[in-house]
């Protein structure tokens, strides 16, 4: 094979991999190769995690001058809670996003499930296991409807769900009847998961260790296969110097909130999720025709991609996550209320994950973006709190860290369409 | 291409055959009663004026829309291709005019787009391989199969079009003006894989405006035009004969072109002398 590649105007027998066969690419390799890919990258618009890093850097900066108990290890901790509840949220925006769309009822479907909750279970004295049930279906259900709409009448799915936040706030209210407040029984197992429970020292550390363990695990088997039919193969260095970061900085953070209460298992929950929707994402079929269907919808039906199946799934997901967020935030609040879901929930969902790198044009994101995105919201939120501002500049604040997202969301696609990266 | 040729028809007999086939897109009839047939490892190349219905006619083959009326029968079986997979599913690969490529996935994604091998865990490396070995038949000049298909020029993305369509062991290939954008040994390359195909025993539809590439390809030449067939030729009849089936008429531009410039040299030579 190798014989046959190098040509005649390279005469040394130097064996080239398979994907390394022509000469006007330049690959990247080693660190400083990392490096210079890193900035080429970012100065053609993929700009990945730099505006969290940048945002997050600048958001510490500001309040922990402005109040030193910003990043007090407890005030983490209850950042950390209140991000669950949204993230989730957020996660199922990052799969209609893919997509290209955009559900705008994922507040008020958290608000009605929050509803379902204290209704089902508190009033009606059904088990809780069942009380959930219900609400995750409910959140199905809902999603069905708007890909039905979608997908049979071609009816934007902007309006469906404008329609459906009015008709699920209706439903929320109608269901929680004059009272428009019920208190969840603080000893439940709900509440303390929402408010309470964190994970033990000893297995927040090991946790921290899993993420390189498989990093590294996978990274040196894709490795060998690679090397094993004369693929190139990333420099062992590079994957070395990341896991060895990746789990530094788990480390420390575990570390510094382990000095406070701990590890959230609400945060756990919420950091499974994203993991399992990053795998469904990016190493399944699904979630291959995910981005195909975002990316050109007409050119993944051609593939024989069931494209309305795709939609279908996609709000099923949003809805459903949107359903499990509220009843987590039920849990958070220890109450279903008329408000709950309410203000600014959505948007803060939205921002998330436009903020953490999915673009609201489609074809582009990550389920690692609500994550990450999550934690800028909230810092903000929290940070704001902690100064005593009134809500009104906290929503002014965090509209305008909204507009800031989607504008550096549309310079970098501009910028990745003139660099031909789409 | 080491590929099993097992389900493939022997050579000669009919895939493909399409009676009556008409398409209207509401009062416009883009196609009215076509006939076609396509033999195992025979290749017809469809040829017609501009709007003459080819592209529609592929794209009711391809299971994009559906016809009218009229009957296709696939292996000797009547057949309804209601949607792209359906025909996916037979065997009937398909290259279309806009190639029909996800500009935000990189080329193996595209290749292997709706086919992915082993859904619940992607094997990428394996795709990766057979994405090269496919290109390299192709003698594609792709620089990286791990760039998403906006980075390629137009060329290098119909090659990956060519290629994605070669995949899943079609039984017949139909390629809508696979040649329009490609440099001149690519160009090659495009006929002698043509040709490859129908040595395995392949049918294969082309459409193309360039009558010099039809002619070297071609078994048979179906001309169309407004949207029915206008005569079946074979690669040896002349030009002047194929520009008066497409154009429909002895006395067209074309002919009056050549009438002129033949004028404008006659009159030239004899200035000089």
């Amino acid at each position: 094979m190798n014989t046959q590649l190098s040509s005649k105007s390279r005469p040394e027998p130097v064996p080239v991999a398979l994907d390394r066969s022509d000469e006007r690419v330049s690959h990247a390799d080693g660190l400083a190769g990392l490096l210079t890919a890193f900035i080429g990258r970012v100065r053609s618009g993929d700009l990945g995690m730099l505006p969290v890093a940048v945002g997050l850097i600048v958001i510490s900066t500001v309040f922990s001058i402005l109040n030193p108990i910003f990043l007090a290890p407890n005030n983490l901790v209850n950042l950390l809670f209140d991000c669950a509840t949204v993230g989730i949220i957020s996660l199922g925006i990052v799969c209609v996003l893919i997509l290209g769309e955009i559900d705008l009822s994922v507040g008020s479907m958290s608000g009605l499930a929050s509803a379902i909750i204290g209704v089902v279970w508190v009033n009606s004295g059904i088990p809780l296991p069942l009380a959930i049930g219900a609400a995750l279906v409910t959140g199905a259900a809902v999603g069905a409807l708007y890909a039905m709409l979608y997908n049979r009448l071609g009816m934007p799915s902007f309006v469906a769900t404008l329609a459906g936040l009015l008709a699920l706030l209706g439903l929320q209210l109608y269901i929680l009847g004059p009272t428009g407040s019920i208190n969840l029984p603080y000893a439940s197992p709900l509440v303390r998961f929402g408010q309470i429970l964190v994970m033990p020292r000893w297995l927040s550390h090991l946790l921290a260790l899993l993420p390189g363990a498989v990093l590294i695990g996978t990274g040196l088997a894709i490795r060998a296969r690679r090397q094993r039919v004369n693929l190139s193969s990333q420099p062992l260095s590079s994957l070395l110097v990341k896991v060895a970061v990746l789990t530094l900085i788990l480390q420390a953070a575990v570390y510094y909130l382990n000095l406070g209460r701990g590890v959230p298992w609400m945060f756990g929950l919420f950091v499974l999720l994203v993991i399992v929707l990053n795998y469904a994402l990016t190493r399944t079929k699904w979630g291959r025709s995910m981005f195909a269907v975002g990316g050109n919808r007409e050119a993944a039906r051609r593939s024989g991609i069931n494209v309305r199946r795709i939609y279908m799934s996609a709000f099923v997901l949003c809805s459903t996550l949107a359903a499990l967020g509220g009843t987590l935030s039920a849990a958070r609040l220890a109450s279903s209320s008329q408000q709950a879901g309410t203000g600014d929930v959505n948007l803060n969902a939205i921002a998330a994950a436009v903020i953490g790198g999915t673009s609201l044009f489609g074809g582009r994101g990550s389920a690692y973006s609500a994550l990450l995105g999550i934690i800028v919201i909230q810092a903000i939120s929290n940070g704001l709190t902690l100064l005593n501002l009134s809500s009104s500049l906290r929503y002014m604040i965090t509209g305008a860290v909204l507009a800031i997202a989607v504008i550096v969301d549309s310079l970098a696609r501009r910028s990745r369409v003139s660099h031909g990266r789409a | 291409m080491q590929r099993n040729d097992i389900g493939l028809p022997a050579p000669g007999t009919t895939i493909l055959k399409l009676s009556n086939v008409s398409k209207n897109f509401g009062a416009v009839s883009a196609l009215t009663d076509i006939e076609l047939e396509v033999k195992a490892g025979e290749v017809v190349a469809l040829v017609g004026d501009n709007g003459a219905g080819k592209s529609t006619l592929i794209k009711v083959l391809a299971g994009v829309h559906q016809p009218s009326s009229g009957r296709i029968q696939f292996c000797g079986k009547e057949v309804s291709l209601d949607s792209p997979s359906r025909a996916l599913e037979l065997g009937i690969a398909t290259v279309f005019q806009d190639l029909a490529l996800c500009e935000n996935l990189d080329v193996v994604a595209n290749l292997f787009l709706g086919h992915e091998l082993s859904p619940w865990s992607l094997d990428e490396v394996a795709m990766e391989v057979r994405a090269w070995t496919l290109l390299r038949e192709l003698a594609a000049r792709i620089p990286s199969v791990r760039e998403p298909i906006a980075s390629l020029s137009g060329g290098q993305r119909q090659t990956v079009a060519i290629a994605r369509s070669l995949l899943l062991d079609p039984k017949i290939i139909m390629l809508d003006e696979p040649t329009a954008a490609l440099g001149v040994a690519q160009t090659a390359e495009v006929l002698n894989l043509i040709e490859r195909v129908r040595e395995r025993g392949l049918g294969v539809i082309i459409i193309s405006h360039n009558m010099e590439d039809v002619r070297a390809v071609a078994d048979r030449i179906v001309v169309l035009r407004l949207g029915r067939n206008n005569g079946v030729f074979t690669p040896d009849t002349s030009n002047q004969e194929l520009v008066a089936a497409i154009t429909g008429a002895t006395e067209n531009a074309v002919s009056r072109r050549v009438g002129r410039k033949a004028g404008e040299q006659a009159a030239n030579s004899g200035n000089h002398a």
